[in-house]
């Protein structure tokens, strides 16, 4: 039983069920990752998951967005069974950033074009303008919480942009109408340190200020442990440390060095 | 000197109608990043529709609405064979090509050329009667640049509206389509059908000027629509007032105007093709344009 599940019964905005998923099945390439994987999150919570590679990070994502289904197990999000739902539909209530910042916004297509486009999440793309004038003011206020400057240039292609400007952006995209979950996949593991540091910030602040859930995979321990409440560490579909809170804050890089180095030698070095 | 303005206002009129196909390639493969093939099917589809029906009496600006529709369901069948049975882009468009050899022998009853001469066309009925039959050429250069440039202008007016910008964004970035809740391959659909339907209107407007259609005319025209966007946008997007579909227009007019001058300078008709194709392999090596990103498959 984890640590949440102690903690709190019902309430949960999340939950995945039994799930089980396997890859190339049938073939030599079998890969049984998940097996009855189980996962509840609060509403509320800004979860942390580490783990190293293969270690289902990056698939427990992919099932809650929906790239992947499970073979068994239910997915559900606000208490709604999604396990079925396309990707696309399931969009319109989980934000995502994506490790490469070209993902996350239109590169053709101007700060201004982007943001009005993302303003219509969910809703129907129809015939009227593609740009009013009238939200000008509304957007270059929102800009101004990136303290990038971006919002001096509105019809500047979202190409011309840096990586840190776009994934700044991306987050800002996501999370302009009301969502239920946020998934950050290792969404600053392709910027330099400053601008990581200032993408982790805003990440802060807009899940604060927004009262979002929030699952980020990330390799930066350091990020892991500075940010969020609870933190994740998964290993081989399982998942082998899940702490809140005060236990969290207690926690230290090198315990979860040390930790990575006994899984590491529990598989007899292969990681 | 007669001789040399002649040749000049057939170059125009034609440019400009070809130039509504390549507006039409310029959606498929330069807004969606999808080589469309359909079109050398789609275009005489256009033709043949507009044949039958100005053969029958109807209404020639009829016609012209009846052949988008037409193109633009064909486009619709290449879209869903890609989207719906994950079938590539180049087959998908192969299919429909060749399916709709069969539709257009079909819609002309089985004969391969369809005259209708003497009969109503645009070039003479509606607004075109206030030009006098006596400058009948200059008519004909007038009708397929005002039907070029409505086309134009509702194109950049589209690419502006909201549905518009999520097509750009199907083409440039198909998971931000997934991520504003929004499925890419519906998009795609509608593009194709766009891009279709517009090369259909085209064929329909060319036949209109030769009082004949044929089902041979589709042929080379996935070549010389790619030739019109890429000449076009590189040539003339260096001019930064001009938008993309103006030089996708002027380059439609200056690659015929190039094969044009060919033909005159002895190039025999028969080898009008292999210089089209020739000509394309200059450009494309010339400017190595294809499209950054392309992707194999769309984002499901």
């Amino acid at each position: 039983m984890s640590a949440e599940q102690k903690n709190q019964t019902g309430g949960s905005l999340l939950e995945l069920r039994h799930i089980d998923k396997t890859f190339n099945s049938g073939s030599v390439s079998e890969l049984s990752l998940f097996k009855d994987f189980n996962l509840s999150v609060a509403r509320g919570r800004f979860v942390c998951i580490i783990g190293s590679n293969g270690s289902g990070k990056t698939t427990l994502l992919n099932l809650l967005c929906g790239g992947e289904t499970p073979d068994a197990g239910q997915i559900l999000l606000g208490g709604r069974d999604i396990t079925k739902e396309p990707e696309h539909v399931r969009s319109r209530r989980i934000g995502r950033v994506f490790q490469n910042p070209a993902f996350g916004t239109c590169p053709q297509l101007t700060i201004l074009e982007n943001l009005s486009l993302a303003d219509r999440k969910g809703k129907s793309y129809g015939l009227s303008r593609g740009v009013s004038g009238k939200k000008l003011d509304e957007y270059r206020s929102k800009l101004e919480l990136l303290k990038l400057g971006l919002e001096n240039h509105l019809d500047l292609p979202v190409a011309n942009l840096s990586g840190g400007q776009r994934q700044a952006l991306a987050l800002l995209i996501c999370t302009m109408t009301p969502i239920d979950l946020l998934i950050l996949d290792e969404h600053t593991a392709a910027l330099d340190p400053s601008s990581s540091e200032n993408v982790m910030e805003l990440t802060r602040s807009f899940v604060q200020e927004k009262h979002l859930t929030a699952l980020m995979v990330t390799h930066n321990l350091r990020f892991a442990l500075a940010y969020g409440d609870r933190l994740l560490m998964m290993h081989r579909g399982k998942t082998v440390l899940d702490v809140c809170d005060g236990e969290k804050e207690a926690l230290h890089v090198r315990d979860l060095t040390e930790r990575f180095n006994e899984i590491s030698i529990e598989d007899g070095n292969d990681v | 000197m007669d001789v040399f303005l002649g040749l000049f206002t057939g170059v125009v009129q034609e440019g400009f109608v070809y130039g509504i196909m390549a507006l039409g390639i310029y959606v498929t493969y330069q807004v969606l990043n999808f080589p469309d093939l359909s079109v050398e099917g789609t275009f005489p589809l256009g033709s043949c529709v507009a044949g039958v029906m100005i053969a029958a009496g109807l209404n020639p600006w009829l016609a012209c609405l009846a052949a988008f529709v037409c193109g633009a369901a064909a486009g619709g069948i290449t879209g869903l064979l890609h989207v719906k049975l994950h079938i590539t882009d180049l087959l998908s468009g192969i299919l429909v090509m060749t399916a709709l050899w069969s539709v257009n022998l079909a819609v002309t009853s089985g004969s391969a050329v369809m005259p209708f001469y003497n009969q109503p066309t645009v070039y003479t009925t509606g607004p075109a009667a206030l030009i006098p039959d006596s400058q009948n050429s200059l008519r004909a250069v007038v009708v397929s640049f005002v039907f070029c440039l409505i086309v134009k202008v509702l194109l950049d007016l589209y690419l502006k509206t909201k549905s518009g910008l999520l097509l750009r964004a199907a083409g440039n970035n198909p998971r931000y389509v997934v991520s504003l809740g929004k499925d890419p391959g519906n998009m795609k659909i509608l593009g194709l059908m766009l891009g279709n339907g517009l090369a259909a209107l085209s064929g329909c407007i060319l036949c209109q000027r030769e009082e004949s259609a044929d089902i041979y005319s589709g042929t080379g025209m996935i070549v010389l629509g790619l030739a019109a966007v890429i000449v076009g946008i590189n040539i003339f997007n260096g001019l930064k007032f001009l938008r993309s579909t103006t030089a996708v227009v002027l380059g439609a007019v200056l690659y015929r105007g190039v094969l044009v001058a060919a033909l005159q300078m002895g190039l025999p008709t028969n080898y009008m093709k292999l210089l089209m194709a020739a000509l394309l392999t200059v450009v494309l090596v010339a400017y190595q344009t294809m499209p950054a990103g392309r992707r194999k498959k769309h984002v499901s």
